[in-house]
């Protein structure tokens, strides 16, 4: 077994500690002048990033034929009624219910249209519905915290559900998760996919968080924060917010007929 | 070049069993169907230890080497290869799906499943490659393969048994597999 302080329950580090350990990389990152648009995956204020790193370059290739394809999802994989994560068999929620919408384009700006949208997200009182999640706050037996649906062919998606809260995790003692949404997104390639987390703005746990941090870039990290829509927001029934993801760069050579559809 | 700067990645966390995975995410096809194989291994991190939290996706050609575009991999009909599938490693870092051997999708390259990688602690998804191999451990060359040392290369191909393929995933260390980025990544 290795030295380095990886195991989850040890939470050994002050948040002051984690802080500088956070502020020490910025520095470097500001002075570098290079810049970054991902997160690092080289990131010791998160612990469990430490032994679960490549420490190998990225190995550049230029994509083959299955990867220039997504897999194909339609109505038999997703029913509408996924997108309402409020909508439960025996009663509503606890927590403020709120609408979150967006598109999903390419790095080209064009819809992704179509594709799977998933999303999994704690309940109002910061608890998964999860085996694993131990933290002592109450579970609602009317959220499970899981929508899926298809983007729209202008590439928008929409989710019904309440605003999670933010909770606490063993990276380092006393240290909170900022509240955020988990969302995974297919885009017309393989190369396209990627799995993220959407978070709440004005969120005072930020600069605290080893995981947003690890973007090292403010413009970047800043895109993974929802804005307050008043438009979302409906009459007497819930706030919304609006988030719009940009995926990497399709690699297909786009025929004109998929341009227009 | 991509006009938009795409929106940062972000660890899957330890909570995505409920989420992800889903009944049959990891048999493309049942089990026992004629031409069915086992595509498992373990992933580990850079002290050797079995990673119990990390989640592979697969995406594959069908055994004629084609792309398969038909929907239904969240509900699968058993007689619908949709050539996607999601498997979670169990408490000792292991994974397998079931699944087909996939053909090359054009003639003379080599087959491969095509493996994204995802675990708590891990910030971002990583890519990778998990080639098939013949019986005696060879595989025709491509531009990747052609362009990796031996033992990098020997990390992204798959060992053929009787029952399918095994493929390890190391995800750091000196036998660390070969992850990959794409143009415009
Ligand atoms: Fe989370």
């Amino acid at each position: 077994m290795s030295t380095v302080p990886t195991d989850p329950d040890a939470a050994a580090a002050s948040q002051a500690e984690i802080d500088a350990e956070i502020a020490a990389v910025a520095k470097d990152y500001e002075a570098s002048g290079v810049e970054e648009t991902q997160p690092r995956l080289d990131f010791p204020p998160y612990r469990s990033s430490l032994l679960r790193h490549p420490t190998k370059s990225l190995h550049h290739t230029d994509p083959e034929e299955i990867e220039l394809w997504s897999p194909a999802f339609g109505h038999r994989d997703v029913s509408p009624l996924e997108s309402d994560l409020t909508m439960q068999p025996n009663g509503e929620p606890i927590g403020e219910r709120i609408t979150v919408t967006g598109r999903v384009v390419d790095g080209d700006g064009r819809p992704v249209a179509g594709q799977l949208v998933e999303i999994w997200q704690a309940n109002a009182a910061g608890r998964y519905i999860h085996k694993r999640d131990q933290h002592p706050a109450p579970i609602d037996p009317n959220f499970t915290g899981v929508g899926r649906c298809l983007t729209g062919p202008d590439g928008s998606y929409r989710f019904q559900t309440i605003k999670p809260g933010p909770y606490p995790w063993k990276n380092h003692h006393n240290a909170w998760r900022p509240a955020h949404i988990h969302f995974s997104l297919f885009g017309t390639d393989f190369t396209q996919r990627m799995v993220t987390q959407m978070y709440f703005p004005g969120d005072p746990l930020f600069s605290l968080d080893p995981i947003y941090q690890s973007i090292t870039d403010q413009k970047a990290r800043d895109r993974l924060v929802a804005t307050y829509d008043h438009d979302v927001t409906s009459h007497e029934w819930s706030t919304g917010y609006r988030w719009d993801i940009v995926l990497t760069g399709s690699h297909r050579t786009w025929m004109e007929e998929e341009e227009q559809a | 070049m991509s006009k938009l700067v795409a929106t940062p990645g972000q660890t899957v966390g330890p909570f995505f069993h409920y989420a992800l995975p889903y009944e049959g995410s990891d048999l493309l096809v049942p089990v026992g169907r004629e031409g069915a194989i086992r595509l498992h291994g373990t992933v580990t991190d850079g002290a050797g230890v079995p990673i119990p939290d990390a989640l592979l996706e697969l995406w594959q050609a069908d055994p004629q080497g084609r792309v398969v575009q038909e929907p239904g991999s969240l509900h699968r009909d058993p007689w619908t290869f949709t050539g996607f599938g999601r498997a979670a490693t169990d408490a000792t870092g292991h994974y397998s799906f079931t699944t087909l051997e996939p053909g090359p999708t054009e003639p003379g390259k080599p087959a491969f499943f095509a493996v994204a990688v995802y675990a708590r602690g891990l910030l971002n998804r990583l890519f990778t490659r998990a080639y098939v191999t013949a019986a005696d451990g060879s595989v025709a060359d491509d531009a990747l393969l052609t362009s990796l040392p031996d033992e990098r290369r020997a990390t992204l191909l798959t060992t053929r048994e009787e029952t399918g393929f095994r493929f390890d995933v190391r995800l750091q260390g000196d036998d660390e597999t070969v992850f990959l980025t794409y143009p415009g990544h």
